[in-house]
C-alpha cells in the first residue's frame, strides 16, 4: 500500500480485524495505557467532585455535597463582607455636611474610589468613561467648567439625586421646562412651548447673532437683525447678554462649549425642533421601589464628579 | 405519473408562496415567500421540461454528480462565510464599518453575526458533511445512493434553506436562539430536508454489500440522528401567525436557556466533532494509505463520545440563574469528555505511523494532521474552560470566541480543505491536483491566520475577564466596560488580520480547484466508479 517500505510495520506485529472498506483497513492495536488511564483518572475526578458539590438531581432538589459549596451563598459573602467593611465610612458619608466632605481626608479618599467606580458603571454609558460626555448627543462634558445647572457640591448632589426633566421624580430639574422647538412649521410635543413662532429666515438671523456673540464668524446684517429676535423671545432663559442662567438650565451661549454643537446647522436645527435633554433621578424611591443609588453613593458620585477639574 | 405529481405539488407551493408574500406580516417573512416561489417556479419548469424522459439506469454507478455540486458547494459558502467574518472582525475594532447610516442597519454587526454563523457552520460545515457523508457512505457500503434522485433534493433543499436563512438575517428575521436563528418555517424546511438526508444514509447503508458499518459512518448516523433531534426539540415553538416570521417559543427562562445550550453545546459535539471526525475516519486512511490505527480504540471513543457531549451542555450557564448541581454535572461531563475526544485523535494521528514522511512531500497530508492538532488543543481547550473556576475568568470573553475558532477554523476548516483537495481530482477525473505549491501556500496562510486569531483572543479574553473582575480595596469595581472594550482595540485589528489570511488562503484553494478541473489533464486509468463486489 505504501510506496516506502516500513521498518517494523505494526500491520505485521497486531494484524488487522480482517475487513476492508474501500482499501482501508483497521489495525488490532490495544487501547494506548495512557489514554485509558487518564480517561479512569477523569471519571474518578468526576465521581469525587460529585461527592464534594451539589450535583445528582432528586425528586425534589438535588445532592448538596460534602463541602455545602453554593455560588450564590459565594457571592452573597463577598457583598456582605464589603458591605459590613464600609459600613461606618458610609453612613458618616451620608451623615456628613456636603461641603466638609472634600476636607475630611478619610471621607474624601472613601468617596473619590467609590465615586469612581459608580461613574463607570451607571454614568458612563451617556457622560462617557472619562466624563467627557458626547457633543452631539447632548451628554454634557463634566470635566470642564461650564455648567448648566452648577457646579458646587451641592448642585451636582442635587442634580445626581433627582436628575433631570425625567418623569419619574417631581423634583427633577426642569421638569416642562425645555428649549421650545420655534420654528413656525415644527411640530410635537416642544413645538407648542414656544411664546411665538419664528420664520425659517428669522430663526437663520438669530443662529447668525448667536454665533457672533459665542465669536464666531457671522453675517453682520443677519446678526444685528437677529438680536431684535433675540431680545424679545431668547432673554428670558439666556439672559440679556447670553451667558445663560443656571436656574433654568439655560446653557451659557459666549463660549465656545456647546452642548449640542455651535455650527450653523446644529443651531439652527436646535432652534427649530427644540431641545430638551434627559437624565435618570438617581435618589427617587417609592414603596417597594427603591432608589438607584444610595444617598452615600450619590455623595460619592458628587465628589468624583467636582473633583474632576470643573467643581466650584 | 410521478412527474405530474410534482409538477401540481410545485405549481401549488409556487402559488401559496405568492400568495402568502402577497398577505405577508413582517419583511423578512415576504422575501422568504417570494425566493420560496422562485425556487418552486424555477423547479417547475425544470421538471416541465424533463417530463417523460428516460433517467439512464446505472444501478451499479457511484452517483457522484450531487457530491460535485456538494464540493462547489463547499467551497463556495466558504468563501462567502469567510469573508463575512472577516467583515464583521473589522467591524468590532472599527465600528464605522457598520454603516448604520448608509444600510438603515442591514450591514450592522448583530445583523451579520448570524449570516456568518450559519454560513460557516450550516451552508459551509453542512454541505461538506452533506457531500462528504454521501461519497463515504458509497465507498464504504460498495453501493450507490440511495432513494434515487432524492440526494439531489437534499442538496438543492440544503441550498434553499441557506438562502432562506441568510436573508432572513440580514432583514431582521430571526428567533434569537443562538446558532438556531432560523426562523420557526425555515425549522420546518430544515426538518424535511435533514429526514431525506437521513433516508439517503441509511437506506444506502441498509443496501451495503459489505458485511460491517464501517467507523465513519457511525459517526455520520450518530450526527444525523442527534441533530435531527437536537434541532426539534430547540425550536419547538408556536407561530404567532402562519403569514409571519414571529414565533413563541414553549420554554420560557432557565429552561429555554438549558434547552437551547443542550442544542449548542451539541450542534458542536454532534454537527462539528462527530460529523468531522466521520471525515478523518476515512479521508486520513486513503489519503496516506496506512489502516487505521486501533479498531478497539475507535469503538471505545465512539460511544464514550457520544454518550459524554450530550451531558455537557450546562457549562455554557455556569454562574447564571441555572442551579449549582446542573453546572456540576456539566462540567464533570465536560471533563470526563477530554480523553474521548482525544480517542479520535490518536487515531488519526496514529494512522500516520509508517508513513511520517508524507508530512514533507504531502501537504494535503500536512493539512489533514494540523486539522487533527488543532481538533486536539481544542477538545483539550474546552473541558479546561468548563472547570468552573477557570470559567468564571473566561465567560463572555474573547477567549470564547478563540476558543471556537482555533476548533472551526483549525479542526473544521483543514479537514474539510484537505478532503476538497482529495476529492476534486478524483470526482472530474484528473490526473492530481493542479499546483501542490498552492496547496502549501492555502496551508501556510491558513495555518499562521488561526495562530493570528487564536493567540490574539487568549489574549484580549484574559486581559479582558482580569478587567472585569478587577475590585479595589473598598470592593468597588476598578474599570468600566468601555475600558475593557477600548483595551481590546489592537488585538481585535491582529484578529481581523488573522481571518484576512484565512480568507485569501481559501481563494487559492478555490483557484487552485478551479485549474484542477480545467486545466489538468484527465486521468489515464479512471478511478474506480464502480462499486466493488
Amino acid at each position: 500500500m505504501c510506496a516506502k517500505p516500513i521498518k517494523d510495520d505494526t500491520k505485521t506485529k497486531v494484524g488487522t480485524t480482517g475487513h476492508s472498506w474501500d482499501g482501508i483497513e483497521e489495525l488490532n492495536n490495544p487501547l494506548p495505557r495512557w489514554w485509558l488511564w487518564t480517561f479512569y483518572l477523569c471519571i474518578l475526578f468526576a465521581i469525587g467532585y460529585t461527592i464534594a458539590y451539589p450535583a445528582w438531581p432528586l425528586i425534589s432538589g438535588a445532592t448538596p455535597g460534602v463541602l455545602g459549596a453554593s455560588t450564590r451563598a459565594d457571592v452573597e459573602k463577598d457583598i456582605q463582607r464589603f458591605d459590613e467593611m464600609n459600613a461606618p465610612i458610609k453612613s458618616k458619608l451620608a451623615a456628613a455636611d456636603l461641603t466638609a466632605i472634600e476636607g475630611d481626608e478619610a471621607l474624601r479618599a472613601y468617596a473619590l474610589e467609590a465615586g469612581k467606580s459608580l461613574f463607570a458603571t451607571n454614568c458612563a454609558q451617556c457622560h462617557g468613561s472619562g466624563a467627557a460626555g458626547v457633543q452631539g448627543l447632548g451628554y454634557p462634558n463634566l470635566l470642564d467648567n461650564d455648567w448648566l445647572y452648577g457646579g458646587a457640591i451641592d448642585a451636582i448632589h442635587a442634580t445626581v439625586t433627582h436628575g433631570v426633566r425625567n418623569t419619574v421624580d417631581p423634583d427633577a430639574r426642569n421638569v416642562g421646562i425645555y428649549m421650545p422647538a420655534w420654528s413656525d412649521k415644527a411640530v410635537g410635543a416642544l413645538a407648542d412651548m414656544a411664546t411665538a413662532k419664528l420664520t425659517g429666515e428669522q430663526i437663520g438671523e438669530v443662529v447668525h447673532y448667536v454665533l457672533k456673540i459665542s465669536g464666531q464668524a457671522a453675517d453682520e446684517a443677519k446678526a444685528t437683525a437677529g438680536a431684535a429676535i433675540y431680545t424679545d423671545n431668547c432673554v428670558a432663559c439666556h439672559g440679556e447678554d447670553g451667558t445663560g442662567n443656571r436656574d433654568l438650565g439655560a446653557p451659557n451661549l459666549t463660549d465656545a462649549i456647546w452642548l449640542f454643537g455651535g455650527d450653523e446647522t446644529t443651531l439652527t436645527a436646535t432652534l427649530m425642533d427644540g431641545r430638551g435633554g434627559v437624565m435618570p433621578s438617581w435618589g427617587y424611591a417609592t414603596e417597594g421601589s427603591p432608589a438607584r443609588l444610595s444617598e452615600a453613593d450619590i455623595r460619592a458620585v458628587a465628589v468624583y464628579v467636582h473633583s474632576l477639574g470643573g467643581g466650584e | 405519473m410521478w412527474d405530474y405529481a410534482k409538477l401540481i405539488v410545485l405549481a401549488a407551493v409556487a402559488l401559496l408562496a405568492a400568495i402568502a408574500a402577497n398577505y405577508a406580516h413582517d419583511l423578512p417573512y415576504m422575501v422568504n415567500a417570494v425566493e420560496v416561489a422562485i425556487a418552486a417556479a424555477i423547479t417547475f419548469i425544470y421538471v416541465l421540461r424533463h417530463v417523460g424522459e428516460e433517467t439512464p439506469k446505472t444501478p451499479n454507478e457511484y452517483q457522484d454528480g450531487v457530491i460535485r455540486a456538494g464540493v462547489i458547494a463547499t467551497a463556495f459558502w466558504g468563501v462567502v462565510g469567510f469573508l463575512v467574518g472577516v467583515v464583521i472582525a473589522f467591524q468590532l475594532a472599527f465600528p464605522s464599518l457598520n454603516l448604520g447610516n448608509v444600510t438603515e442597519g442591514i450591514l450592522n454587526f448583530g445583523r451579520l453575526r448570524p449570516l456568518h454563523t450559519s454560513a460557516v457552520i450550516f451552508a459551509f460545515g453542512g454541505n461538506a458533511l452533506i457531500m462528504s457523508a454521501f461519497y463515504v457512505v458509497q465507498r464504504t457500503s460498495a453501493a450507490r445512493l440511495w432513494g434515487g434522485g432524492l440526494g439531489w433534493f437534499v442538496f438543492w433543499g440544503w441550498q434553499l434553506m441557506i438562502v432562506l436563512a441568510a436573508s432572513s438575517y440580514i432583514l431582521g428575521g430571526t428567533q434569537g436562539k443562538e446558532y438556531a436563528e432560523t426562523v420557526w418555517y425555515i425549522d420546518l424546511w430544515i426538518t424535511v430536508v435533514w429526514v431525506a438526508f437521513l433516508a439517503v444514509f441509511v437506506g444506502t447503508l441498509v443496501k451495503r454489500r459489505e458485511p460491517h458499518i464501517y467507523v465513519a459512518n457511525w459517526f455520520y448516523l450518530s450526527m444525523i440522528l442527534t441533530v435531527a433531534m437536537l434541532h426539534l426539540v430547540n425550536n419547538a415553538a408556536l407561530p404567532v401567525s402562519i403569514l409571519g416570521s414571529l414565533s413563541v417559543p414553549v420554554y420560557s427562562g432557565v429552561q429555554d436557556a438549558m434547552v437551547q445550550w443542550w442544542y449548542g453545546h451539541n450542534a458542536v459535539g454532534f454537527f462539528l466533532t462527530a460529523g468531522f471526525l466521520g471525515m478523518m475516519y476515512y479521508f486520513v486512511p486513503k489519503q496516506v494509505e496506512r489502516p487505521v490505527y486501533s479498531y478497539k480504540l475507535s469503538i471505545i471513543h465512539f460511544w464514550a463520545l457520544i454518550f459524554l457531549y450530550i451531558w455537557a451542555g450546562p457549562h455554557h450557564l455556569h454562574y447564571t440563574a441555572l442551579p449549582d448541581w446542573a453546572s456540576t454535572l456539566g462540567m464533570v461531563f465536560s471533563v470526563m469528555l477530554w480523553m474521548p475526544s482525544w480517542g479520535g485523535m490518536i487515531n488519526g494521528l496514529m494512522t500516520l505511523s509508517g508513513a511520517w514522511d508524507k508530512l514533507r512531500t504531502d501537504p494535503v497530508v500536512r493539512m489533514m494532521v494540523i486539522a487533527i492538532g488543532f481538533y486536539g488543543m481544542s477538545t483539550f481547550e474546552g473541558p479546561v474552560m468548563s472547570i468552573k473556576a477557570v470559567n468564571s475568568l473566561s465567560h463572555y470573553t474573547d477567549w470564547t470566541i478563540g476558543h471556537v475558532h482555533s476548533g472551526a477554523l483549525g479542526w473544521n476548516g483543514m479537514i474539510t480543505f484537505s478532503v476538497l483537495y482529495f476529492l476534486t481530482p478524483r470526482l472530474w477525473n484528473r490526473e492530481g491536483l493542479y499546483s501542490l505549491k498552492l496547496v502549501s501556500w492555502h496551508f501556510w496562510l491558513a495555518t499562521i491566520g488561526i495562530v493570528l486569531y487564536a493567540s490574539s483572543m487568549w489574549v484580549t479574553g484574559i486581559m479582558e475577564g482580569l478587567m472585569w473582575r478587577e475590585v479595589d480595596a473598598n470592593g468597588f469595581l476598578v474599570n468600566a466596560f468601555a475600558d475593557t472594550v477600548a483595551a481590546k482595540f489592537p488585538m481585535y485589528v491582529v484578529r481581523g488580520l488573522g481571518g484576512a489570511m484565512f480568507l485569501i488562503g481559501a481563494l487559492i484553494m478555490v483557484y487552485n480547484l478551479w485549474m484542477t478541473v480545467k486545466a489538468q489533464p484527465a486521468k489515464a486509468s479512471a478511478y474506480a466508479a464502480v462499486p466493488a463486489e
